[in-house]
This record gives structure tokens, sequence and C-alpha cells, in this order.
């Protein structure tokens, strides 16, 4: 039965579907974003079948080719994989949707291998998400960062340079944990994730082993773009394609967030046996000075997508200061985050992107009128931002209370105020965008100027992803306890408080 | 003292692979020519590569391959030298390729755009 | 929360007519008759659901709603007790009316914009009244946020920059007091388990009071800014720029009383008297208060543009409720639950009377009113039976329970508070007379002509001076509804 093989059909069929589009395409050009948003779907289909038979039956082991770990390549879904996964599929195939009508002139005629890349780049990140040891992990976060950089520098102007320097960060950051994956494979012999978390408690004083999770924190540090490795991440997200930035800001960074937080419960255990180094308090720190950071630079920013990519510098920190915290309900709060802001972002994006086509600019001060020129992309755009800022009843409201809840019980106050502090600098630079978008400035006693005349709202193409998510955020909001208790109460480790 | 230096000489493979590293790193971040910065890299990941490959290396050790000498028990399973980090960094290398691929690539665009690789060049021509 | 509690869907049914004006009106865009009778339909919809529950509620059967769990073990529920309903029917009771006056100002002003107005309007109310209603603090912040949210466009509907201006600083104020509110209740749920409002508290014995003094400053922080206490009520005069009816209702009405409302929720179901008395913590609330009663009169006195001057004085008047409470004796508690009610009805007869002023003379400053009484004599007749009442001065209803309050002062002893209101209604005088006499007595060299705004602006501001009137004299359903409120929140203690 083919859906006893769900978990490498993961990775699998969007790959298929990558390797199909050249001949297609050369074949007939229209068929091509049908073809790779039909793929897109159909992963986060068999994501959402993933995760139901996660629920009913357990965690689900898969045996690459019959080989037994820890000699063969073991795939695991279980509750926090499946999640993730239906998190990254379910965004990305939206962004697939939404890239059709938004790829531009850079990508005509190009078709083929544009939507090549992009379904190959969610395959990889689905390996990575399924994958149970680490070095396959570690080829899998390469695929997914090649086929980034390529996507990135398929845009005009300075796309190139931003794609060069997100090649050279992120090569040192896929060496970083190459690099940890070799020391912690010479300490124990093996690759496999649950064989490694069997022979590591041994080894926890050990000074190689806390020399090793420093390179594998880095490492990954750099792919998810956490303060202050995030160097590649503003320029990469500003100057590459619409199309290309609404599909990797919301899930390239989320299956590294993932990685990491697979490697420090599943593999690590670290809430079992903690290292010497006190490197969970580091990241949580770590997080919240990304929380701060990312919210001061994006306050600054006067180009809308600049100002976005600095807010994801920000939301990352706190996915980042949830798995520091190491506690039920900030473990919770954190990987919904990753649900969260992967929906905000996207919507945010796609509007981003919407706009800049319709409206003329990436500018700020290029969205006057928008709320008349385009109503629903706006609706889309407050309901996202509200979920930045934390407002009830969006989701990213209830992320942050699980991470609030999460600070005050760990007894970390200063934590729980960043938390908060970062919402505030949420809203500080969401409402900028809010009136720009919402507010024409008159002069007083002024009832005009008249609006211009005739709407410009996006192409349906554009704007069905772009409502799906804009609903979808205020749905995990007001639904959000059934997800946390039936999912992710299961996807926190075993034994945390 | 001596055994302090002993250890680092009897680890000096580890030496190698820092210091190869560090060379690699210094020529991303101080050089201003991009093609440099790729250079660079790939010294860096190569450090890595040499990295795992000596922790299988073995004086006197030879290949784990079975053949009529090892039936002949001509071989101890002692000298045999781990293969798998060999096969690991085969899979490296392919990404290490690719991803110099995808560099150089960019690099062909970016050239052809400001005629130069030169960082502060390009940077006064955007 | 005392009495009898009964699931049923009047509680929720309450958020339906306002919910779905909002998801109306921005569908009838292009129709203004249409979106008004949206407005108009909803906000009799949801008055007479409000209203419905008052009878069962002053007899003490809390109707309760379950809908979804916000977090696991939290769950949304909306529950109408007696003091919920009090707030609840003052908001919907004075919607219908100020929903006839804004549509005789917006269209008597040609105001732009005017679907987004009555859309946020309506999402204001329906906050309002889940403020009202709800049975736990995270319900309660949710709706609180919301109707911080959904004033923002009508603070800053004007878009000219002193207006988007005064809308940063008001979101600037009340979302940091939304996340002290926050930070509150994520404590609250750390240390006792649970965030559900409970006649008498939550708050047990075990807290220390080194936990309580935070836990109580976050609290006051949080509810402390809409409640427009001192030093938090900057935004208030500011916020004045809005359209009159916006002010009337939201700056009057909804959005401060939510927060006075906010401050007798945690005072009397969360902390508990019992804890603020046995601390002495009672008495730092009340002295902020009174200091914000004396200090709010001091600056209405200095005021020139009548919309702030009425501003300030809805500062002072605020800390009545917050005093009151704080006071922890029977009859300070229904006092200031009273004057919840009587200060929103005639408040927002006076913003209303400001309203028609200048609607129909485009006046703002009270230096230019003089004589304006003689022109529109019906209007600043009602502004003075209503400033009046507001001074403690019958019949209109603030005598009452500015009487409560006194005894409530006098029972707890405490006769410096009883100097303070009497001072306060002083100053009362002494900024609303002026204009009253000015308004009467003084001719003015202007040219004749201006008569009456329109019926619509007249009728509401009639109905409301009359109904401030009749709550003075029979007081009736919400004297029981408050007192009811009081036995919840004080039964544990009285004697």
């Amino acid at each position: 039965m083919l859906l006893d093989h769900l978990p490498p059909l993961l990775p699998v069929v969007p790959l298929l579907a990558a390797l199909l589009l050249p001949p297609v395409g050369a074949v007939r050009r229209g068929l091509v974003h049908p073809l790779a948003a039909g793929a897109g779907a159909a992963t986060a289909i068999l994501a959402l079948l993933a995760l139901r038979r996660v629920l009913a039956e357990g965690v689900i082991h898969y045996h690459v080719g019959g080989w037994e770990p820890p000699w063969g390549i073991e795939l695991v879904l279980d509750h926090l994989s499946a999640f993730t996964a239906v998190a990254v599929s379910g965004v990305g195939a939206l962004a697939l949707l939404y890239a059709g009508p938004a790829a531009g002139a850079e990508v005509r005629g190009r078709e083929a291998s544009f939507f090549g890349l992009a379904l190959l780049l969610l395959a990889s990140l689905l390996g990575m998400i399924v994958t149970g040891d680490l070095f396959n992990l570690f080829v899998f976060l390469e695929v997914a960062s090649i086929s980034s950089y390529a996507l990135v520098a398929t845009g005009d102007g300075r796309a190139p340079l931003a794609a060069f320097r997100y090649i050279v960060l992120g090569t040192v950051g896929a060496s970083l944990y190459l690099l940890g994956v070799g020391h912690l494979y010479l300490m124990t012999g093996t690759l496999n994730m649950a064989d490694l978390a069997d022979r590591l408690p041994a080894l926890a004083s050990s000074r190689v082993l806390a020399v090793a999770v420093g390179f594998l924190v880095i490492g990954l540090g750099i792919k998810m773009g956490l303060f202050p490795l995030h160097g590649w991440l503003p320029d990469a997200y500003t100057y590459a394609p619409p199309a290309v930035t609404a599909l990797i800001a919301p899930i390239a960074t989320k299956a590294a967030a993932y990685a990491l937080a697979r490697i420090l419960f599943s593999v690590l255990g670290v809430h079992r046996a903690l290292t010497e180094v006190p490197l969970m308090t580091l990241l949580a720190w770590a997080g919240a000075v990304a929380i701060v950071a990312g919210g001061v630079l994006a306050i600054r920013q006067n180009d809308l997508r600049r100002l976005l990519a600095y807010s994801s510098v920000s939301q990352m920190g706190y996915i980042v200061l949830g798995i520091g915290l190491a506690n039920r309900p900030a473990l919770i709060g954190a990987y919904l985050h990753i649900l969260n802001h992967a929906m905000m972002k996207g919507c945010l994006f796609f509007a981003a992107g919407a706009a800049a086509a319709r409206l003329g600019g990436p500018a700020l001060a290029d969205l006057r009128w928008m709320h008349r020129r385009m109503p629903l992309t706006t609706a889309c755009v407050i309901v996202a931002a509200l979920s930045m800022i934390g407002v009830p009843p969006t989701g990213g409201f209830f992320s942050k209370w699980y991470l609030l809840v999460g600070a005050v019980e760990g007894g970390q106050p200063v934590l729980a105020g960043v938390i908060l502090v970062g919402g505030l600098l949420a809203a500080v630079y969401m409402f900028r965008v809010l009136e720009h978008a919402c507010l024409v400035r008159r002069e007083e006693g002024d009832h005009g100027p008249a609006p211009p005349s005739g709407r410009s709202e996006a192409s349906p193409g554009m704007l069905v992803p772009l409502l799906a998510l804009g609903l979808g955020i205020l749905a995990v909001g007001i639904w959000n306890a059934p997800i946390v208790s039936g999912v992710l109460r299961f996807a926190a480790p075993a034994g945390l408080r | 003292m001596t055994e302090l230096l002993a250890y680092a000489a009897a680890r000096y493979n580890y030496w190698v692979y820092i210091l190869l590293m560090l060379i690699g790193f210094y020529a991303m971040v101080a050089h201003g020519n991009l093609l440099k910065k790729v250079i660079g890299m790939n010294i860096f990941q190569t450090a890595i590569i040499l990295f795992f490959l000596s922790t299988s290396a073995k004086r006197g050790g030879t290949l784990p391959i079975v053949g009529p000498e090892a039936l002949a028990g001509g071989v101890a399973p002692a000298q045999l030298m781990n293969p798998l980090p060999h096969a690991l960094m085969l899979t490296a290398i392919v990404v290490m390729v690719a991803t110099l691929g995808v560099a150089l690539a960019v690099l062909v665009k970016i050239y052809r755009r400001y005629r130069s690789f030169e960082e502060d060049v390009i940077l006064d021509r955007l | 929360m005392g009495g009898e509690v009964v699931e049923a869907w009047g509680p929720g049914l309450a958020l339906v007519p306002s919910l779905a004006a909002a998801a109306l009106i921005p569908l009838s865009a292009r129709a203004p008759a249409l979106r008004e009778a949206w407005s108009l339909l909803a906000s009799v919809a949801q008055a007479a659901v409000v209203l419905s529950m008052v009878p069962g509620a002053a007899a003490g059967v809390v109707l309760e709603t379950t809908l979804v769990e916000l977090a696991p073990g939290v769950p949304l529920v909306l529950r109408a007790d007696a003091l919920g309903c009090v707030f609840a029917a003052l908001a919907s009771g004075l919607w219908v009316l100020t929903t006839v006056y804004s549509i005789g100002y917006v269209r008597g002003l040609h105001e732009h914009a005017q679907t987004r107005y009555f859309f946020c309007f309506a999402l204001s109310l329906f906050a309002a009244v889940g403020v009202a209603f709800a049975g736990n603090l995270l319900t309660f912040f949710l709706f609180y946020e919301i109707l911080t949210l959904a004033t923002y466009p009508l603070v800053a509907h004007k878009e000219t920059p002193a207006a988007v201006q005064a809308g940063r600083m008001y979101l600037a104020y009340t979302l940091t007091a939304g996340v002290a509110l926050l930070a509150a209740t994520a404590w609250l749920q750390i240390l006792v388990g649970t965030v559900e409002f409970r006649p008498g508290g939550i708050l047990g014995e075990a807290v220390p009071p080194a936990t309580l003094w935070p836990l109580l400053g976050l609290f006051v922080l949080g509810v402390g800014v809409k409640a427009a206490l001192m030093p938090l009520h900057s935004w208030l005069p500011v916020a004045m720029i809005a359209p009159t009816p916006v002010s009337a209702l939201l700056h009057a009405v909804a959005v401060v009383k939510a927060g006075v409302f906010g401050v007798v929720r945690v005072l009397g179901y969360v902390v508990g008297p019992e804890l603020l008395g046995g601390l002495g913590a009672w008495s730092a609330v009340a002295w902020l208060a009174a200091a914000t009663i004396l200090a709010g009169s001091l600056l209405a006195l200095a005021q020139d543009n009548l919309k702030r001057l009425l501003a300030f004085s809805t500062v002072s008047q605020l800390s009545y409720v917050v005093l009151g409470v704080a006071l922890g004796t029977p009859s300070g508690v229904v006092g200031g639950i009273q004057h919840i009610v009587n200060h929103g009805v005639t408040k927002i007869t006076l913003f209303f009377c400001a309203g028609a002023i200048y609607v129909a003379t485009g006046k703002e400053r009270v230096s230019q009113l003089a004589g304006i009484g003689r022109r529109m004599p019906v209007t600043m007749g009602v502004f003075a039976v209503a400033a009046l009442g507001l001074a403690g001065l019958p019949p209109a209803s603030g005598f009452l329970s500015k009487w409560y309050l006194i005894r409530g002062a006098l029972e707890a002893g405490q006769w410096p508070f009883v100097l303070v209101w009497l001072a306060s209604s002083l100053l009362n005088l002494a900024y609303f007379l002026p204009i009253i006499i000015s308004a009467f007595f003084r001719r003015s060299g202007e040219a004749e002509g201006v008569t009456e705004a329109p019926a619509t602006l007249l009728v509401p501001l009639v109905v409301t001076g009359a109904a401030s009137v009749l709550l003075g004299v029979a007081p009736g359903a919400f004297l029981s509804l408050a007192s009811r409120a009081a036995h919840d929140i004080l039964g544990g203690i009285l004697p």
C-alpha cells in the first residue's frame, strides 16, 4: 500500500515533480505552474495524512531500503516532525500557488527551472524534517540551501550579490554543522539520532561534546538567521524576486529551527543531562537578544520587504527563546510559533509582492491608498500584522502566550519581559506599515483628496493563497487549544515539566 | 610541558584542519575579491573533509575490501580503515561541488552586470 | 460569580449583532443607507439581548456561555453577572442613541471613510460587551485588546498629522497597558493555576506580599491606562481629536469604562477585598484615585477646548469609581458601580451637546460659546442639567452615586476622601458654571441665523439628558444590579 511509505513520500513527491518539470515545460510551458502547484498541494495532503496517522497510531519509523538502523538511514515521523511537515508543506504549497502569477519577468521563459528549484527546496526541507539521521540531515540542509541560493540569484539588480553573500555565509553554516556531526560521530560511532541519544548520556561531561554542540548550534543558527548570524537574511529577502521571498522566508528558516530543536531534544537530550556549558540558558538569551535587535532594526526600515526581513530575525528569536527555555509550555509556544510565523510571514510577503506589482514599489510610501485599491489584501495584512504583534484571537498571540507562561514558569521574569517588549516593537514596525497602507495623510479640515478611482486588487491567483493564510491565522488562533492538546503536547519531549 | 606537546603533536591532524579552516575563513572575510572569497570557502570546506578522512586513517591500515587476501586471513580486522567517513565525504564533496557551481554561476551573473569581482568596485556601481 | 450559574446562550448571543454588523457593513460600502441600517439594527438587537438578561442578573441568576477553549484549561467563557450587566447594558443602551447621533453627525459634516467608521464602531461595541461578560482574565484580555485596536482607526479618523500622532500615542499607551495586563495574567496562571473571575478574588492567602505588590502594580498599569488613572491619563485628552460621537461613546463610556470596569473586576474578582484590605494595598490604590480626582478637575479648569475640558473631567470622574471600589465598603462599592452608569449617561450627554454645537456652528472652544444658549436653548439647557449633575446637584443622577460614595467613605472611617469628593464637586462647578453663565447671559456680536442642530443630533441628546435625570429619580434596575454586584464582591466579608 502506497500510504505505508508516507515518510519517504513526503520528500519524494515534490522531488519527482521537480524532475518532471523540465520535460513537461519543453512540451507546454503553460503546464509547468499547475503541475508545480499540484505537487505542492499533494505534498501538503500527504503531510496531513501523515499527521493523522501519527495521531492515530503513534510514531512511524521507516527504514530506507529495508536497512535496519544504525546501518541504514531511518526516517521518523513523530508528532513534532509531522506537525512541522504540515506547517512547511502547507505554507509551501500556498507559496507555490502564489508564485505562478507573482513570478515576474526574471522568470519568464525559464518557468521549468524556476519551479523545479522551488519544488527541490520544498522536497529537501521535508527531507530535513522526516530524517532520523544527522548526516542525511546535512545533505538535505545543503540541497535546500543550494536551491535557495539559486532561487535568490534569479532576481535582477542586487539579487545576485545578495545570493553570493548568502552562499558564503550559508556554506560556513553548513560546514560548521558538518564539523559538529563529525565530532559526534567520532565520540559514538553512529549518526542515527535515536542511537546517538542512547549513547550520549554516558558522555555528557565530555568537552568534545560541548564543542560539537557549539558547532551544531552555530551552524544551524546561521541557517535560521539567528541574530547576530543573520547577515545574509535581509539582503536575500529584500532583493530576491517577490515569488522567491514568499517561498523562502516563511518556510526555509523554520526547517532549520526544527532541526535545532530535534537535535537538542531528541539527540542530545539536553533536558535530561545538560552539558557542562549552560547551553540552553545561552540559547534563550540569544533568542531574547534577537527579538529586541531584530525588532529595533525593523523599525528603522523604509522598504517593506526589508522591514519584514528584520521582523523575521526578531520572530526567529521567539522560537529560539522557547527552545532555550526548554520547559513544556515554552516548547509548545516555540513549535506553535513555527506554524504561526510561517503563516503570517507568508501572508505579509505575499501581500508585499502583490502590493509591489499593483502599487509600483516596495517602499512604505508606495502603499498609500492601498486600503482602497486592494481592500482584501489590506485586510490580510491587518490580520497578519495583528498576529505579529500578538493580538488575540490571532495565532501569534497564542504562541506568545505559551512562551510567556513558559518564561514565568521557568522563573525568568526578564525573558518574559523581552517576549512582551518584542510584541511592542512589532506593534511599532507593523503599525508603521498599517499607517501607510490604511491612512491617507490629509491636511486639517480636508476631506479629500478623492481616492484613486477603481480597485486594483491582486489577481485571483495571488489573492486565494493570501486569503487562505489570512483566514488560517485566525483559525489557528481560535482553535489553538485542540492543536496544542492534540499534537504539540506530545511534541515536547517526555519527562519535561 | 612535554606531555602537553606530545598530546598536541599526537593530534596534529586536528591542528592542520583548524589551520586550514582559519585560512579559508580569513580569505572569506578579509578579501574584497569575490572570487577569492569562493576560493576561501572551498579551502574551508576541504579542511572539514580532510578532518573527517583523517579520523579513519591508520598507520599501516588497509582498505576494508574483503578480497582473497582477507579471506585467507592475511588482514587483521583492526587494520581495516573505517569506510564510513569516506562514504560520507564522497557525499559531502558532491554537495561542495554543487555549492561551488552555484557560487560560480552567481559570480558570472555578477560579473556580467558589474564587470568586476572587487566588492568595493561593485558597491560603487550599484 | 455569585449566585446560581446557568449555562445559556444569552451572553454569547449578545455578541452576535455587533459582529454581524461588522461583517455586513464593509459589504454594504456602496450603500450608505444600508450601512447605517445595519448599525442601527445591530445596536437595537444588542441592547434588547443585554437588557433581557438584566432582571435575572439582578436576582442573582448568572447566565454563562462557554465557547471554544482559548488554551488548554482556559475556556473562552462569557458570564452575564450583575457587574457585567451594568457595563453591557450601559454600553449597548447608549450605542443605540450614538448610532442615531452618528448618522446625523457624519452626514452633517460629510465625513470621509464612513464605512470604516461604522465598522470600527460595531467592532468596538462587540469588544465592549465581550469585556463586560468575560468570565476569566484571558477572555477579558482578548476583548480588551480588540477594543484597543478597533478604536485606534476612530482616533486617527481625520488622518491629519495631528490625528495620526494622536493615534500613535493612543496605541503606545493602551498597547503597553495590554502588555502589563498580559504579564499579570500569565503570572496569575502560574501562581494560582487559574485566571477565572470569582467573587471575592482568586488570590488566596498563599500569595506573599513580595509577590502581591508587583502583581498588583502590573494589574493597575494594565487596566489603569484605559481608566485614565494619573499619570497614565495623557492619551485621553489627546484622543479627543476623534469625531465627537467617538469621543462621546468610546472615550466617555465604552473604552474608559472598560478600564474602570477592569479595575472593579481585578480588585473585586481577582485580588479580592479581603487581601486588598489586609495588606493595606487598598490605600495605595485609593490615594492614587484621590490624586487623580483632584488633579483631573484642576486641569479641566485650565482647558479652553470644550472636548478637552470634558476629557479632563472624565479623568477625574473615572477615579470616583476606582476610589469607591478601593474603599471596599458596601456603600462605596455600590456607589462606584452606580457611578459607572451615571457618569456614562451624563458625560455622553455633554459630548452630544458639544458635538451638536460643533455641527451647528463649527465652534469647539469654551471662549467662543458666549450667547450660544439663546440660539440653541434646548442643547444648552440639557448641557446645564447634565453639567450640574456631574457636580453632584439634582435632578441629574450624579448626586445619587456621589451620596453613596461619600457614605462609603464614612463607613470606612476615611473622612479625607469625603473632603476629596466635596472639593471635586466645587471644582466641577468652577469649570462648568462659567460656560453655562456665559452661554445664557452674555451677548455675542456674531451674526444671527444659527439654530439648533438637526433632529438626529438633538433627539439623542435630549433622550440621554432625560435618562440622566431618570436615573437620579428612579435608579431602579441599575441600583439593584449594583447592590447585587457589591453583594457578590463583599459577600465573604460582610457581617
